[in-house]
């Protein structure tokens, strides 16, 4: 088995599935013959050609626009837009069309398509490139939104996403695109869209993260050794739909839940989660659900993006405060 | 030949058929056969008769917002009789006759307005994508349907129509360029009916002319009578020639004139006046194109009548239909989100249908 990192697993997955499927093309800005500003695609054109894996005009609307007519007229496209921040541009199409599709014509038109961009912060870069945002995709019915955390997660996540017969926005945690290694299959294999995993078994706390979060929960985790507290870590893997069963049974046997994001506070996926646990675990809390969030603030650069990160000593914090609620 | 003829910086307006029903470019007038020419005038003038009993049924309350064709007909029918069936129009919500000429029954296209997407629901070998709200977007939308059939070799050709207040949409541009990258087999067809709800044309951009903006993405324009039908099937089949051997897009300019309001809603004479309406109601497409068909001997004015006749009692059956459907089923606004209902999505559905089961307790 390869020890991959998690972008070599993503660029392994569209490898896989392009060789499988030859609808699958791939696209965006310097996507193709430079790989991308990643180097996700790296090596794809090469391979399957510039047909199948091409560079666009720098132009988000018209990228996710022409994926909808790709999509009815018999590609599945996996279009990459360079940088969360410059979804917006492109959002418009996302979600005005993409999302609808299937609803407005009542089926006639299901579009099986593929939005993949980095998000988070981490890399210090400049602005518009350390974005989170789920809550603003995975608010949006018609979207499924998915977030992998480790390279085995992310490989078998973008090939469901890429089967799946509606649009699956796919981030990549980008900070930590090269940050670990992991044991990944060679041969194609499937997660499903919806499930959670459970990280770490623990009967104190429930802790829900995604994404490059999930280490930062673990990093927190270290932090608690000495406490004596006992952590189930969730990676809610995918924002939506929510495996609301997974986070409800451990809530149930911990009776504590906290909720750690880095996108911005108000509205995001922890008061949806909590929401949930509040409506059907009310009986079995045993402290009041809490979250740990970036601020209502824009991402600041990188002189001041610390303060507004999750940090793994902001968690555990956290973490004590509910198991001592 | 047509495109350097009628480049654009040349300004100058492809016209075969004049407003008094007269070849006046007859090196040109395409060679069309009779019953070609007459199921093109039967769907305009089916499409006159739904587009007026539609604005009498909103007016009557029966009928939700909707937005009149009527002055637009030769625009619509002479572009897609000019594509092969299997040619995909990707159209914005004005093209009541594009959509009859493909097949749609008229009941599916009164649903739609009547408020049940039911009526989006497009046939599949119709070629067709639905009624598209968001202004420009379509070019998009239209470029990928072209990039996919490039790539699948699958020989069609992608239309996508426009207003004229469309093309000051990023979408426009950015669709156009995109497939003009790789010469994708796309046609623009921007309907010029003069006016973006009240905006006219000419506050809108400045330039001279909208077929003259092809020249910036490297490709072919033309300016075309939009109320002659014969100098729009002529430019609607060039271009898509051109586009299906490769070379990728062409942007022609309808230039017509909506001879209704906006939609429903909005009530034109604060922003034209009459007198200028009623200089385009005598560049009628219809007249025009019934007396080119009267002197070629293939209709008269005898079938004309009964041909309305029929059409109105068509109509007004088809409606009587559509109002028969009543509401939306409860399991149809929440069964094609996805292809498969989420778990969050299935509780709702079963949260509401059980309150209502309960009669809304």
């Amino acid at each position: 088995m390869a020890v991959l990192t998690l972008l070599d697993a993503i660029n392994q997955a569209l490898d896989q599935k392009m060789a499988e499927d030859e609808r699958v093309v791939v696209y965006g800005e310097d996507t193709g013959f430079e790989g991308g500003v990643f180097r996700v695609t790296a090596g794809l054109q090469k391979k399957y050609g510039e047909a199948r894996v091409f560079d666009t005009p720098i132009a988000e609307a018209a990228i996710t626009g022409s994926a909808i007519g790709m999509a009815i007229n018999g590609l599945i496209p996996v279009a990459e837009i360079q940088f969360d921040g410059f979804v917006f541009p492109g959002m418009t199409e996302i979600v005005t069309h993409m999302a609808r599709f299937r609803n407005r014509t009542r089926g006639a038109f299901g579009l099986p398509i593929v939005i993949r961009f980095p998000v988070g912060g981490g890399i210090r870069a400049l602005e518009h490139h350390s974005e989170s945002l789920e809550t603003l995709l995975g608010h949006i019915p018609g979207l499924k939104v998915v977030i992998p955390s480790t390279p085995y997660d992310a490989k078998g996540l973008l090939v469901s996403a890429i089967e799946d017969p509606d649009p699956v926005i796919f981030m990549e945690p980008k900070r930590i695109y090269r940050a670990g290694k992991q044991e990944v299959p060679e041969d194609i294999y499937r997660i499903p869209l919806g499930k959670a995993k459970v990280v770490k078994e623990g009967k104190d706390v429930t802790v829900v993260a995604w994404g490059a979060i999930v280490r930062e929960v673990e990093k927190a985790m270290k932090l608690l050794e000495e406490d004596n507290i006992s952590v189930e870590l969730i990676d809610l893997r995918t924002i939506n739909p929510i495996d609301e069963e997974t986070i409800l049974n451990s809530v149930k046997k911990t009776g504590r839940f906290v909720v750690v994001q880095e996108a911005v506070k108000t509205y995001g996926p922890g008061a949806e989660l909590i929401s949930i646990v509040n409506g059907k675990a009310f009986l079995h809390l045993e402290a009041a659900p809490a979250r740990v969030t970036g601020w209502d603030i824009t991402v600041p650069l990188a002189k001041g993006e610390n303060y507004h990160f999750v940090q793994p000593e902001r968690i555990a914090a956290q973490i004590k405060k509910t198991a001592k609620f | 030949m047509l495109f350097k003829d009628y480049d654009p910086l040349k300004k100058k307006q492809l016209q075969i058929l004049d407003p008094k029903g007269k070849i006046v470019n007859p090196d040109l007038e395409p060679k069309i056969k009779k019953e070609e020419l007459l199921k093109m005038y039967k769907t305009m003038a089916l499409g006159r008769v739904a587009d007026i009993k539609a604005l009498q049924y909103q007016r009557q309350g029966r009928m939700l917002t909707y937005p009149p064709n009527k002055g637009q007909e030769a625009t619509q029918v002479g572009a897609i009789s000019a594509l092969e069936p299997t040619d995909w129009l990707s159209p914005a919500f004005r093209e009541l006759n594009m959509f009859l000429y493909r097949g749609v029954s008229l009941e599916t296209l009164y649903l739609y307005w009547y408020g049940n997407e039911w009526g989006n629901h497009m046939p599949k070998d119709s070629y067709v994508l639905p009624v598209n709200v968001i202004i420009g977007s379509q070019v998009t939308h239209a470029a990928g349907l072209a990039y996919a059939s490039k790539v699948l070799k699958k020989n069609q050709v992608a239309l996508a129509t426009i207003g004229d207040g469309g093309t000051s949409h990023g979408e426009f541009y950015e669709g156009l360029n995109f497939a003009a990258s790789y010469d994708a087999p796309l046609v623009v067809v921007i309907q010029n009916n003069q006016y973006a709800i009240s905006t006219p044309r000419k506050k809108a951009t400045k330039a001279e002319t909208l077929a003259q903006k092809a020249v910036a993405f490297g490709i072919p324009g033309i300016q075309v009578d939009g109320n002659d039908i014969l100098a729009m099937y002529v430019a609607t089949k060039t271009a898509a020639e051109h586009a299906r051997s490769g070379k990728g897009p062409v942007l022609i300019e309808a230039v017509t004139y909506r001879l209704g309001a906006h939609t429903t809603s909005d009530d034109p004479t604060i922003y034209r006046s009459n007198d200028e309406v009623a200089e385009w109601e005598k560049k009628d497409p219809l007249i025009r194109f019934k007396k080119y068909l009267i002197d070629k001997g293939y209709w008269s004015e005898e079938e004309d009548k009964k041909l309305e006749e029929e059409n109105n009692t068509f109509v007004g059956e088809s409606f009587k239909n559509v109002e028969k459907t009543g509401d939306a089923d409860l399991l149809d606004i929440f069964k094609y989100t996805y292809k498969e209902m989420t778990s969050q999505l299935e509780e709702q559905y079963q949260e509401m249908k059980s309150f209502l089961e309960k009669g809304g307790k």
